[in-house]
């Protein structure tokens, strides 16, 4: 499982209500649904990640975010998690507050640009990074909206969204203190946990 | 009936005829004394009957909806794409039960049968319908076979409000429900649709007030209309366009010619038209529209969707199609929107299709990926 699921689980309540929006193939939900007894939904576009989800038994809904998450009642899940979808949504600040409507909490982790690999490969290629984590050529990626960590913080200072948790999470064993002390220089992805 | 579909073919069936001898009240406040309901199935009902599935048919369904009559049978039953070994309901597996329901003219009781208290055929004088009577009704087919419960009651269109229908009358009796291509309750523009389709058949001469069996007259002409309009909504602009275009049948516009120019969906239209009007009845289809456009599933419940499926207790799974303009994907989104609202087990698929609301009896291969990814959950717990 990718990092930052095993971090999301962690903060996840057994026997709660979780909307994962764009779950991909129901991946963290059928894992805190055998672990943890929780009753999770997914929102996907992807037809054969939403075909392979409804095969391991989670329920997904086919519905685009971008077109709104008004069908969702305010706070009708316990927590909602956008993992790995922040950058790519049209929006990211409506998804947020959104987020919070629906959810008491909710979840965020996106891939963190101020990354020293990502600084130094515009620093002295000057050309947009393409890595392992982020392999999209600039003008063919779903990633629309990169941000930094500061950059995150920033936006949910400005819209008064309090920050509960946070947890930086970085490639190679040793380099999770580094991560931790100096997250937007050193954090790969950044998860966390919010509410209003 | 070739030998090479036969692999994945529930082959050779029979309808049987199950007589019920009580009284069935129906919605409209009315009795059945008796009735009758032709059905078949396929596969083989396990011991603990945990396997059943009952499949709901659309407005011009019947019970034969998988394999074949007879080795002289040209096609299958109408939803053999999705019935049968190896199919999203799985006959390996499941033990399936298709009926022609209450007020149909395909053996069950229906206008064509004799009402007791006259010796004459019931006609337009047939009690109106409305899909909790079949579903009523299916629930004594359900005794007689020993189901206390299905596994999941599935349906198309009319037959997935039948299946909606089901989720509230009988909560504990369904484990899960399959709803597709299907809507709450009908938009004005379906029920002008229906209307149409009504007005033709009324206007027939020959229908003569829907005595016409007492005449030994069949109002053809009004029910091949109906058919052809109802056709129409079946399919989505871009189907006719790639079926048929602009194509001529016969004639041309060269100078000169007599022979009048005939396209070739006015040729299908017809023939779809005069091939249904041989085989259905025409006070099944008037009493058939009707159950539809009065079907409403919220209307005791204050209206209110989330308050009508908070009684469910089944999860469900709904599936549209893009191109459906008859039931469109915005109906089904809000059968999942109530059901999200009303804390219920929803999944939901919109499946990509440019065949309009016939798409759900065609083998399309996502369509047929993600039903069968759902009914084999189903088959893990039963």
């Amino acid at each position: 499982m990718r990092l930052d699921l095993t971090v999301i689980e962690q903060w996840i309540k057994p026997q709660s209500r979780v909307l994962d929006l764009g779950c991909g193939d129901g991946t963290l939900l059928l894992h805190v649904k055998n672990k943890q007894g929780v009753n999770g939904l997914g929102l996907e576009i992807d037809a054969e990640k939403i075909t392979k989800g409804i095969a391991s038994g989670i329920n997904i809904i086919e519905q685009n975010m971008d077109l709104g998450l008004a069908n969702f009642p305010d706070h009708s899940f316990d927590t909602v998690v956008l993992a790995h979808a922040l950058q790519a949504v049209h929006n990211p600040h409506l998804v947020l507050d959104e987020m919070l409507r629906i959810g008491q909490e909710g979840i965020v982790t996106f891939p963190n640009f101020g990354h020293w690999a990502c600084r130094l490969h515009l620093g002295t290629r000057g050309r947009m990074p393409v890595s392992k984590f982020m392999p999209h050529a600039w003008y063919d990626t779903p990633n629309i909206h990169f941000c930094t960590v500061k950059d995150f913080e920033a936006l949910c200072n400005e819209k008064s969204i309090r920050i509960l948790d946070r947890a930086m999470v970085s490639e190679g064993k040793n380099n999770s203190w580094l991560a931790n002390s100096w997250a937007n220089l050193f954090a790969t992805t950044a998860i966390y946990r919010i509410s209003k | 009936m070739a030998n090479e579909v036969l692999e994945n073919s529930v082959g050779l069936v029979s309808p049987r005829t199950a007589h019920f001898d009580q009284a069935l009240t129906l919605a409209c406040g009315r009795v059945l004394s008796e009735f009758d309901l032709v059905y078949e199935t396929y596969g083989e009902l396990n011991a603990d009957a945990s396997n059943a599935i009952l499949v709901c048919h659309a407005l011009s369904g019947h019970h034969h909806a998988a394999g074949y009559h007879s080795e002289q049978d040209k096609k299958p039953g109408w939803w053999d794409a999705c019935i049968g070994p190896g199919k999203p309901i799985d006959t390996n597996h499941f033990f399936v039960v298709s009926l022609n329901n209450i007020g149909g003219c395909h053996g069950s009781t229906g206008p064509k049968s004799i009402d007791p208290e006259t010796g004459k055929p019931f006609g337009p004088d047939f009690p109106s319908l409305r899909a909790r009577d079949w579903v009523h009704s299916q629930a004594r087919l359900a005794d007689l076979l020993g189901i206390e419960q299905w596994a999941a009651v599935v349906g198309g269109s009319l037959g997935g409000m039948q299946a909606m229908r089901w989720s509230l009358e009988y909560p504990q009796r369904l484990r899960h429900c399959i709803v597709i291509a299907a809507a709450m309750k009908l938009s004005a523009q379906n029920i002008a649709f229906n209307q149409i389709a009504r007005q033709a058949i009324l206007s027939d001469p020959d229908f003569r007030e829907g005595r016409y069996y007492e005449h030994n007259l069949v109002p053809k002409q009004g029910l091949s209309i109906a058919r052809m309009i109802g056709h129409i909504t079946y399919l989505s602009d871009d189907a006719m366009a790639a079926k048929f275009g602009r194509d001529l049948r016969s004639g041309n516009f060269e100078q000169g010619q007599e022979e009048d120019v005939v396209f070739q969906v006015e040729s299908y239209l017809r023939h779809q038209g005069h091939t249904f009007s041989d085989n259905f009845d025409a006070n099944t289809y008037i009493l058939m529209t009707k159950a539809l456009d009065y079907f409403d599933l919220a209307r005791e419940y204050n209206d209110d969707p989330v308050q009508a499926f908070s009684k469910a207790v089944c999860q469900f799974m709904v599936m549209s199609f893009t191109s459906d303009w008859r039931f469109s994907p915005r109906r089904s989104q809000e059968i999942v929107n109530a059901l999200i609202a009303a804390d219920k087990q929803v999944s939901y698929a919109e499946i990509e299709a440019d065949q309009g609301h016939d798409a759900f009896l065609l083998p399309i291969p996502r369509y047929l990926d993600v039903f069968s990814a759902y009914m084999n959950r189903i088959k893990a717990e039963s």
